[in-house]
């Protein structure tokens, strides 16, 4: 069952990705890798209870603080690039 | 420094459930050492008065929790719908501003965390005078207009008001 | 009994994977970027929710549990700060919304 429910959650980490890789604009793309990442992180801790190794709950446990900080740390700099042009117009 | 006491024990008390080793006498010390460190930073970066919480909100905040869980819930539900069924549920992206009643910074905040934590409603621009709020649809927005979850919050702020 | 919470979980997490496929199907389906903002919503809430409160209920009452309760009360209290700066840095960099006044347009399928 966790097998299932950890390829659940791989197919759609899977669809982010795709979403983040399609053209348009800077936007759309760190929402899609923002969902990918906290994906990742029920990922990790369903994936623990598959192997049956709590300790992977510590990893999802960083990852949600990490995941957060990095998607902040990402738009800061988008903020700061984008401030001078003006963005892709969306499609 | 009633402040700093109370961050060190929660953060020592945070530290010791992830740990969950606690018969080593060196790793509680470890543990001590690097909670104290923690605070000494957050003392030094004068982030303390941030801390400041009235104490009559911890005790009513479960139950607006529990009020919010099932809000989520039932945004949830809508939205799921509306992405599966476009046709019985079509959207209506809206965008408008709102009137916050809440008197304090933090009770804002919290406002504002809500609607964004519900599915269908972004909160984008905050200040004084209210909230800037993206919908998924017309229904989201009215619903927010009729204010239930601005007085909640605002009753969770000062302990009375609204209604 | 056991069977019984076996179920549960099952049933919670068969119920966040459904959530999270279609929060990603919204992803794709709706028109622009602030009507996508709440899709990836679902997704960090109800989905979340349901995922770990599932594998909450295999754990029962242990220390497993707890971290699971941390790692979820992280998320939503992140998640909507991240939503949040997301939208007001598009609306800043002058991404504007479609609304449904002037037109409704259809999805993109």
């Amino acid at each position: 069952m966790f097998a299932a429910a950890c390829l659940g959650i791989l197919v759609v980490m899977a669809l982010a990705l795709v979403r983040a890789s399609l053209p348009g604009n800077v936007y759309d793309r760190i929402l899609a890798i923002n969902m990918f990442g906290t994906k990742t992180v029920l990922f990790i801790a369903a994936y623990g209870f598959l192997t049956e190794r709590p300790d992977f709950l510590d990893i999802a446990l960083t990852y949600a603080l990490i995941n957060f900080i990095g998607i902040i740390a990402v738009l800061k700099l988008v903020e700061r690039v984008a401030g001078t042009a003006s963005p892709e117009t969306d499609e | 420094m009633i402040h700093l006491l109370w961050l060190g024990a929660s953060l020592y008390g945070f530290w010791l459930l992830l740990s969950g080793h606690w018969d080593s006498g060196l790793l509680l010390a470890l543990g001590g050492a690097s909670t104290a460190l923690v605070t000494l930073m957050a003392w030094r970066m004068q982030r303390l008065d941030a801390l400041s919480f009235p104490a009559g909100l911890w005790r009513r905040l479960p139950g607006y929790w529990a009020w919010l869980f099932v809000e989520i819930i039932k945004a949830n539900q809508d939205v799921v719908r509306r992405i599966w069924q476009p046709a019985r549920f079509p959207i209506s992206p809206t965008m408008a501003w709102l009137p916050a009643s809440q008197k304090t910074d933090l009770g804002r905040a919290i406002y504002a965390n809500s609607i964004t934590l519900t599915p269908g409603t972004v909160a984008i621009e905050i200040d004084e005078r209210g909230v800037l709020v993206h919908g998924l649809s017309a229904e989201v927005i009215a619903d927010l207009r009729g204010a239930a979850m601005d007085r909640r919050v605002t009753r969770l702020e000062d302990g009375e008001g609204g209604a | 009994m056991s069977l019984v919470l076996d179920l549960v979980s099952w049933t919670m997490l068969l119920g966040g994977v459904f959530l999270g496929v279609s929060g990603a199907v919204g992803l794709f389906r709706f028109p622009d970027f602030y009507t996508r903002l709440h899709a990836a919503g679902v997704t960090d809430t109800l989905c979340a929710a349901l995922i770990l409160g599932g594998l909450m209920v295999q754990a029962g009452w242990s220390l497993v549990s707890i971290k699971l309760a941390f790692i979820l009360l992280f998320l939503w209290y992140t998640s909507p700060t991240a939503s949040h700066a997301l939208a007001k840095a598009a609306l800043r960099a002058g991404l504007g919304p479609r609304l449904a006044e002037k037109e409704n347009p259809p999805s993109k399928s």
